[in-house]
């Protein structure tokens, strides 16, 4: 885990933003700190208040109420000087269109008092890291959303802040993009830069930010760490076996048995999935986070260096064919097949096991397995409601 | 380059940068507009000389030719263009690239987020306006000569005529930069005609303020434009034999209106930028 230590280097107390001719206000009493290495994510619904958060946090928005301080700087009372700490990667492309994507780096730098010199060899650097050097003295038109992007992240580290605010970096970017972009978080958060970032791409967010605070119209209504909001409203973690049963053996019987293994909280019968993730009706504890060895994977992949040991193991069982052996029932078009959801008390894996071995012992054959954990998202569901803004 | 990279061993960034020094910020700022504004130098001088020289050569050449106008008319008249560019110059060059860069894109907002007061930020914009303005008053005099062949020359009133074109350009700046920030984008276009034409028609670009007498009221009228003080300053200055206003007058009021129209224009600019 990153170090956090020292005093929290932003800290929102009671913010309160109306703008003018509106009658509510956009952000209503928000307060929150970040530490040093820490990556903070700000979540909720469109329309929730988080731009303007970051506006006013980044001197951008004049806050109604309340206070803002970054790096010990009120932001309201010297903006200029909280302006030295910060950047901020807005949620719109305003890249300086007068100048090539390089100019744009070494200018940046210059604004906050880096010499020019110096300025070259950080845009040099940051343009090889962010893979834009081939495209760098291009006229910026050309680039795509997703180049804009990477510029404008690499832009706000210019001047190496202390703090970096990002307004959904990962908006509309490709899997490269987004994995190159969650990758370069982490090391900025090794180094000690606190991080802000809003986005609606939680569920991968989620493997990245160590605090999370969830905002519905301007409030705040809730906030910790990912894995204890997970834990702590959507339930327990779950196990979903999509078998074969042996012919003759009953299905109903076959579900019980399992729901009498140690751990197991309540096993239930569900429909057997034509869209694996996403489509399951009825809300609740039910999300599915990595789903299948491809989902599985790609967690592994982003929590790289200790994130969930329990599914990269899974992943990894059902990546050699372990599980696989009903591939021949599979053939049949999945006839008599059997999808049952196990709620556990505890890691999936451990429970793994034994599971197999009840099959194994009735004949039953193994078509699918995965790890069912209720996501941020269910939890984002659940507070924030069904209803589009 | 892949996600999993080992992190660089970087400059240690956890250490809070000190602040840097507001005159280097400034500077900096300064210089992306100077850079923007050399690449664009043709530009101006399309953009700046058309209209005055096409003035002077209707006007003198054209007109002069069918004895309609006076020969002594050119000479009174390049002093005013003179200061018609100085002035509309700054203006448009201020205001044109602000409305494009508060506009959609906001790409303003990485100069407003350096660490700066905001009303620098604003300074600089005038500071590059005046400059550009004074740039189109030195090119048009000797293109303006040119084509008319003749011009008035006396380089004791040299200072005097550059004061005053640097205080029209000012003035010029503030102006536009008062009206880019404050005009929504759909009405920028036919607030410039409604104002524009009447600083040029009322500005005693082609004649003598004194001589107007003849036409009391217009005289008020034309008293009350700036651009009046500009033309006068600059024609006493290269014309001292012409009446004119004193040049202290045109002083006094140019300063007095450059100093309202910064606080103005600066006001504007620090509201829209920061809302
Ligand atoms: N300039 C403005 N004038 C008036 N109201 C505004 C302005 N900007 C935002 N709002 C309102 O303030 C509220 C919060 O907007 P904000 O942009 O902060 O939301 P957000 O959480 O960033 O949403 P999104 O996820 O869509 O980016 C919204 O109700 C919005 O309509
Ligand atoms: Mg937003």
């Amino acid at each position: 885990m990153p170090s956090r230590d020292g005093p929290a280097v932003v800290e929102v107390d009671d913010l309160v933003k109306r703008y003018p001719r509106t009658d509510t206000n956009a952000v209503d009493g928000l307060s929150f700190t970040v530490a040093p290495g820490e990556i903070f994510g700000l979540f909720g619904p469109n329309g929730a208040g988080k731009s303007t958060t970051v506006g006013i946090l980044t001197t951008r928005l004049r806050a109604t109420g309340g206070r803002a301080v970054v790096c010990g700087v009120d932001v309201g009372r010297d903006p200029a000087a909280a302006r030295a700490h910060l950047a901020v990667v807005p949620q719109h492309n305003n890249l300086d269109r007068a100048l090539t994507p390089r100019q744009n780096l070494v200018y940046h730098a210059t604004y906050h008092g880096v010499r020019r010199r110096e300025a070259h060899a950080r845009a040099a650097e940051l343009l090889d890291r962010f893979g834009l050097t081939e495209r760098a003295d291009r006229r910026i038109e050309a680039y795509s959303g997703g180049m804009a992007q990477r510029l404008m992240i690499a832009r706000a580290l210019t001047h190496e802040p202390a703090v970096l605010f990002l307004d959904e970096p990962t908006n509309a970017l490709d899997p490269q993009t987004r994995l190159l972009i969650w990758g370069q978080l982490r090391q900025l958060r090794e180094r000690g830069v606190a991080i802000v970032l809003t986005t609606h791409a939680m569920n991968e967010a989620a493997r990245v930010v160590d605090r999370v605070g969830i905002v519905d119209h301007g409030r705040l209504l809730t906030l910790d760490t990912p894995t204890a909001l997970v834990r702590g409203l959507a339930g327990d973690a779950l196990l979903d076996l999509t078998v074969t049963p042996a012919g003759g053996d009953d299905p109903d019987a076959l579900c019980a048995a399992l729901g009498e293994l140690p751990g197991v909280r309540k096993a239930e019968r569900v429909a057997t999935p034509t869209v694996p993730a996403g489509g399951r009706p009825g809300g609740g504890a039910a999300g599915l986070a990595g789903v299948g060895a491809g989902g599985a994977g790609m967690l592994a992949a982003l929590a790289a260096g200790g994130g969930r040991p329990g599914a990269g193991r899974l992943a990894a069982l059902a990546g050699a064919g372990l599980l696989g052996r009903g591939g021949g029932a599979a053939g049949n078009g999945g006839r008599g097949r059997l999808r049952i959801r196990l709620h556990l008390a505890g890691d999936p894996a451990t429970l793994l096991g034994p599971a197999v071995t009840v099959l194994t012992a009735r004949s039953a054959a193994v078509n699918a397995v995965d790890v069912g954990e209720p996501s941020l998202e269910d939890v984002f569901i659940e507070l924030t409601g069904r209803q589009p803004r | 380059m892949t996600a999993l990279d080992t992190p660089t061993p970087l400059r240690p960034t956890a250490t809070p940068p000190s602040r840097p020094g507001t005159g280097r910020v400034f500077a900096a700022v300064l210089r992306r507009d100077l850079m923007v504004t050399g690449r664009e130098l043709w530009v101006i001088l399309v953009q700046v000389g058309l209209t005055p020289l096409f003035m002077l050569f209707v006007f003198d050449t054209v007109l002069g030719s069918q004895g309609l106008v006076g020969r002594g008319f050119a000479d009174v008249f390049l002093p005013g263009i003179i200061a018609l560019a100085a002035l509309t110059t700054a203006l448009q060059s201020v205001a044109l690239p602000l409305v494009k860069e508060f506009g959609f894109t906001m790409e303003i907002e990485d100069r407003l987020m350096a660490p700066l007061p905001t009303g620098y930020v604003a300074i600089g914009k005038l500071v590059i306006a005046t400059i550009r303005g004074l740039l189109a008053a030195v090119l048009i005099y000797p293109l303006g000569a040119l084509m008319v062949g003749s011009a008035p020359w006396r380089p004791a009133g040299l200072p005097l005529a550059f004061v005053v074109a640097l205080l029209g350009a000012w003035i010029g700046g503030a102006i536009g930069m008062s009206l880019a920030t404050t005009l929504p984008v759909q009405r920028i276009n036919v607030t410039f005609s409604v104002i524009l034409t009447p600083i040029i028609w009322t500005g005693c670009i082609h004649y003598p303020w004194p001589r107007l007498s003849s036409v009391p009221w217009y005289q008020v009228v034309t008293a009350l434009n700036p651009m009046t003080y500009v033309s006068e300053g600059v024609r006493g200055a290269l014309l001292p034999g012409v009446p004119h206003l004193p040049a202290w007058v045109c002083l006094t009021v140019l300063t007095g209106v450059a100093v309202v129209l910064t606080w103005v224009s600066v006001r504007c600019f620090t509201r829209r930028a920061i809302q």
